[in-house]
């Protein structure tokens, strides 16, 4: 063994973690709550980890429970592609790698307290937002408003569908839902999540708001943001990119001069001026 | 540490002891050119080469290299070349891209493999004696090194001047029998390398490589971009070449036992169709004016950011050389921004 290995640790080693509990939540998404078998595990909403299959691969995938929650951590993962497959295969008591938590930029938890929130979610873009928001409610007095905007393509991708009727009930959360094709057992909102920003119009310039979905939605909520002349300073998204290596180094998720992986994935939209590749 | 004079004589001699005891690459001839190789014989080391194939690179960053190995349910094991070797014939652009990786695999997370890699190498520079066809290290001022390598060598004619410049270069010199080298000698040396920093330049710069990444502050929609990436293949040869790119992909591959296997690292390309692409098929860098603005803005912009303002192009020409359609020469794209847009 090398001289450098008794002072640096090898980053591409996974650690070993027990799946506790999986669950499919529609055809193509499945929750998932690990352990790590050393126990430690420190993260903050916005992080994300690579998961490690051996023989398969690593896939990077956000956290989606707050660090509040104490009883494992938990994940959304779409089915899409050869190690999210293998994922979607395990079952509680399974072995797999972890890699993390991985992203230096985070949601800003410490900055964020004391003003109002709104969180503008995409399809799966709900999970890595699911993770400041739970937070954000296990700390409730922390913070001002809170404000949870969730736009899914069709009624049955949906998914956390009780917690999301928790949310909606709550009388400390405002709760805005819509789909973007009507469908038979949905009575809401129909249409793309951005229908939904000129229902809290008033709201929007004084708060911060966090934004993630898909890579089309952020152009077209910047748009509207835009005319409603919020603050670059108050948005924050979140870019999730192929962060293959997760330490910087190996150029897939580079944003012109961010790496997605330890630059973000969260980002302040004012400091993407010089990163025309982020929307 | 002593600046030495060994005769070229002396010189196989010490390189004949060397391959006989140590592990060593060198510069060799490769039909009419000239690559890096396992040496196993003094008289092959070819130190008047112009430029190589592929640049010293490979012996850190390997074109693929095996990170870990794991058994499939039971775990995971780092792995790690820890052999020693000694590395022959590096010119000073290569070294001081050699340098620049080594910031950037040292730079927040530390690459264990990689710097492993590293710490194991002893590494031979040698002043350039004939220029390549497309050189333009002089242009980037890297034409000469002035750290990182363990012993410098210069051909002065008859002899090579030799300065080590660390305890392990000095350690190996003093195997070598050497005199110490002489004012006139130095004199030498120095008329050699002030001549190479004004001609290694086959291609030449309109502006001081420093402004560089001003330049690129305006020129990100430049028509430039397309007109160069419309004949482009997206091969990845320049990425290929080059001494200063590291991007990489990870992937395992399984025994047939079905049990074990590796998870290996493998150089990858910023100019390859997908590179950018995410799960679910959304590609952030599609089109090839695209990435051939990705790739000459990490050169001159995105990477002088991380490792204090130095360029990571060191002028070696290789790309130039390497490209078919002849789109990659980073000089001739810099100059084209300097005349649109610094004449302005």
């Amino acid at each position: 063994m090398c001289e450098c290995c008794t002072q640096e640790k090898d980053i591409y080693l996974p650690q070993i973690a027990t799946v506790q509990k999986v669950r499919l939540m529609n055809d193509t998404e499945m929750y998932v709550r690990f352990t790590m078998d050393d126990g430690g595990f420190d993260y903050t909403p916005g992080q994300f980890v690579e998961v490690s299959i051996a023989g398969i691969g690593e896939a990077p995938l956000t956290i989606a429970s707050s660090p509040t929650q104490k009883d494992g951590i938990e994940l959304v993962v779409r089915r899409i592609g050869n190690v999210t497959k293998a994922i979607h295969n395990l079952r509680a008591g399974d072995k797999i790698g972890i890699r993390g938590p991985l992203g230096k930029g985070t949601y800003p938890v410490e900055h964020s307290k004391g003003k109002d929130l709104i969180f503008i979610c995409g399809g799966i873009g709900l999970v890595p937002q699911r993770s400041f928001i739970n937070y954000v409610l296990d700390n409730r007095t922390d913070y001002g408003n809170v404000t949870v905007l969730l736009g899914t393509k069709c009624y049955p991708q949906r998914f956390f569908q009780s917690e999301l009727q928790q949310l909606e009930a709550r009388d400390d959360v405002h709760y805005l839902e819509t789909v973007d094709e009507a469908h038979d057992c949905w009575n809401g909102n129909v249409g793309v999540v951005t229908t939904l920003i000129p229902k809290i119009e008033s709201e929007l310039a004084s708060s911060e708001i966090f934004i993630c979905g898909p890579p089309i939605m952020y152009k077209f909520v910047l748009m509207a943001l835009a005319e409603d002349s919020v603050p670059r300073d108050q948005i924050y998204l979140n870019l999730e990119r192929k962060m293959k290596c997760g330490v910087g180094l190996c150029g897939h998720c580079q944003i012109n001069k961010y790496y997605v992986c330890i630059d973000g994935p969260v980002f302040k939209y004012s400091d993407l001026g010089v990163a025309p590749e982020a929307i | 540490m002593a600046v030495k004079k060994i005769t070229k004589a002396a010189l196989t001699e010490w390189v004949g002891e060397l391959v006989s005891k140590e592990r060593v690459f060198g510069v060799q001839s490769k039909g009419d050119k000239f690559d890096f190789g396992p040496l196993t014989s003094a008289q092959d080391l070819r130190l008047d080469y112009d430029v190589t194939l592929q640049p010293p690179k490979k012996y850190f960053l390997p074109p693929v290299e095996t990170l870990l190995t794991f058994e499939v349910s039971a775990g995971y094991e780092s792995q790690y070349s820890d052999k020693p070797f000694v590395l022959i014939g590096v010119h000073p652009y290569d070294m001081i891209a050699i340098n620049q990786i080594d910031e950037l695999f040292k730079q927040g997370y530390y690459d264990t493999h990689y710097m492993t890699r590293r710490s194991n190498a002893t590494i031979i520079t040698c002043d350039v004696v004939n220029a390549s066809e497309n050189v333009f290290a002089s242009q980037m001022k890297t034409a000469t090194v002035k750290d990182g390598f363990d012993i410098l060598l210069t051909d002065i004619g008859d002899s090579y001047i030799a300065e080590a410049a660390t305890e392990k270069g000095e350690a190996l010199l003093s195997k070598a029998e050497t005199a110490d080298a002489s004012k006139d000698d130095l004199d030498k040396r120095e008329k050699i390398q002030k001549d190479n920093e004004k001609n290694l330049s086959k291609h030449q710069l309109k502006c001081e490589v420093a402004e560089l990444p001003g330049l690129l502050e305006n020129a990100y929609n430049h028509p430039v971009w397309e007109e160069k990436a419309a004949t482009c293949f997206a091969c990845g040869s320049c990425n290929q070449v080059c001494p200063t790119c590291y991007c990489f992909n990870v992937q395992d591959d399984v025994k047939w036992d079905m049990k074990t296997g590796q998870r290996c690292r493998a150089w990858d390309g910023c100019m390859l169709d997908g590179f950018a692409m995410v799960a679910g098929g959304h590609d952030f860098r599609k089109k090839r004016a695209d990435r051939f603005r990705h790739r000459l803005y990490r050169k001159a912009k995105y990477v002088p950011e991380k490792i204090g303002g130095q360029i990571a192009c060191v002028g070696c020409g290789r790309c130039v050389s390497a490209c078919l359609p002849d789109i990659a020469n980073p000089v001739n794209v810099y100059n084209r921004l300097f005349d649109d847009i610094k004449t302005k």
